[in-house]
């Protein structure tokens, strides 16, 4: 299993949460990044958007799909990582920090995520 | 269906790649990334494992051959250990395959075919060749394995010899090596300088292993391999070509030897110059990947289908074929491409998407 940060919230869709105050840092799990394989594109999220949890906040296409990135807590957008525009492989090569996807300032606690041992259970499950 | 593996499966898992069927088949996708396989087989060499691909022998006589009359290939004009790449047609035009005829000799001939199409073509060549020609289906004893890249002459050299340098484009010989005699030709499938190995199945782990263990070489699954023949601009069987698509469309007359009778010629004499749509090549402007049966709009209007399409790692853009009406055929044409998500800004390319590559290195 590989390295997944202690103090990050997880969803069942595979995104992480990083909270910080009133502002939350969102992005993939790693064992989101490897089933995608080589990401080659990431649409910068619309900064301003207010979003629901569970709503699209961009998409991300690999050499395999595209697919949507959802949110994994209720907030508007203050910052899309820009250096995905040009680097979309620090997804992989690094999700939980340089490939972080958007950051948001949350309107409501996030709800029914996972804490790190949940998901390390949940994955269990999936490889089952 | 249970899926076939290939000799070298043990191998390929030892390898961490990540396995998918393929035509019935089990076979590398990748061995951790797609991408560093493909930018690896364009400044070094990658070795990828064909096997799934099939290989018929044909002998007959050797003046008025009746496989003549079955596929597109110049059978009877090839010259000795020179392959050409052709169709086996279907009556209306349509491609029941493409595929690389050697000749072996005078009266002799290898047909490799596509993974997917083994029955079927067996099936169309077989019972419609001569009485006195002897056919017969080899792909169940032979490994097939394509070693491409700028440095592969190097590697194959430390393999096969010195002798290997005479081969040029599209030639091939039998070679001595690893105790036996196995034809290796100077052909491929990714636009680079390469060679195909058709070797007995009982010797296929030790070249496999042999070819891993040269500092230039990685292994290279099919993942890579779609990227990089896109990239060359040449059309997979069953994305570009089906039996509901004729080479006419595909722009490929000059694969065609229209001199002689084949199968399907009537109907496509009736297309030069006269078909609805044309096969074309599809340039982002950016990341974003085109994908199978995306829609092609020209003017809101929807005019053309993505065959298929890849990031490709070399130009840092998406880069795509499709099939377009006739009179938007036209290099320079900007086209949206619907991906039934949002849309991405193209624009008609000629293929091959990356021109300057190692392929016809002189030697």
């Amino acid at each position: 299993m590989s390295n997944i940060p202690q103090d990050y919230l997880f969803s069942s869709e595979h995104e992480w949460v990083k909270i910080e105050g009133t502002k939350a840092k969102i992005g993939i799990t790693d064992y989101a990044q490897h089933k995608l394989g080589d990401i080659t594109y990431v649409e910068m999220a619309s900064v301003g958007k207010v979003l629901n949890q569970g709503a699209v906040v961009t998409g991300i296409e690999s050499v395999k799909a595209a697919s949507d990135i959802y949110a994994p807590v209720s907030g508007k957008i203050i910052a899309a990582n820009n250096a995905l525009e040009t680097e979309p492989e620090l997804v992989n090569k690094a999700p939980y920090t340089d490939g972080w996807i958007a950051q948001l300032e949350t309107t409501a606690a996030p709800v029914g995520l996972m804490d790190a041992a949940a998901y390390v259970k949940f994955l269990e499950g999936l490889e089952k | 269906m249970l899926l076939k593996n290939t000799v070298l499966y043990n191998s390929h898992i030892k390898l961490n790649a990540l396995m998918a069927e393929f035509a019935g088949w089990n076979m590398p996708i990748h061995y951790g990334s797609i991408i560093e396989e493909a930018k690896h087989t364009r400044s070094k060499t990658s070795v990828f494992d064909i096997t799934h691909m099939g290989e018929f022998l044909v002998e007959e006589n050797m003046s008025s051959p009746s496989l003549d009359k079955l596929i597109t290939n110049p059978v009877s004009k090839m010259k000795e250990k020179t392959c050409r790449y052709g169709f086996l047609l279907n009556e209306a035009g349509g491609v029941l395959d493409d595929l690389i005829v050697y000749r072996l000799s005078a009266g002799e001939w290898m047909v490799v075919v596509n993974a997917g199409t083994i029955e079927k073509d067996e099936q169309a060549i077989k019972t419609n060749l001569s009485k006195n020609a002897k056919f017969k289906n080899i792909s169940e004893n032979i490994v097939k394995l394509d070693v491409q890249g700028p440095t592969s002459f190097e590697v194959m050299k430390s393999i096969v010899g010195e002798p290997l340098r005479k081969l040029k484009y599209f030639q091939f010989d039998e070679f001595e090596f690893l105790g036996g005699k196995y034809i290796v030709s100077r052909t491929g499938y990714t636009g680079e300088l390469g060679y195909e190995i058709y070797i007995d199945a009982s010797k296929g782990l030790e070249l496999w292993e042999m070819l891993l263990k040269h500092p230039d070489v990685k292994p290279a699954g099919l993942g890579a391999r779609d990227i990089l023949r896109l990239e060359a601009g040449l059309p997979l069987y069953s994305d570009e070509l089906t039996e509901d698509t004729s080479p006419v469309e595909a722009g490929m007359e000059k694969f065609i030897d229209f001199e002689k009778d084949f199968v399907g010629k009537g109907a496509l004499l009736k297309q030069i110059n006269n078909v609805s749509r044309k096969l074309v090549g599809l340039s982002v402007e950016g990341r974003r990947t085109p994908r199978h049966t995306n829609k092609i709009l020209v003017n809101n209007i929807e005019k053309g289908i993505v065959t298929s399409g890849v990031f490709s790692p070399h130009l840092n853009k998406g880069i795509a074929f499709g099939y377009i009406a006739t009179e938007q055929a036209k290099e320079g044409t900007k086209v949206i491409i619907d991906t039934g998500k949002g849309t991405i800004e193209a624009t008609i390319t000629i293929p091959p998407f990356i021109k300057e590559t190692s392929i016809r290195k002189q030697l």
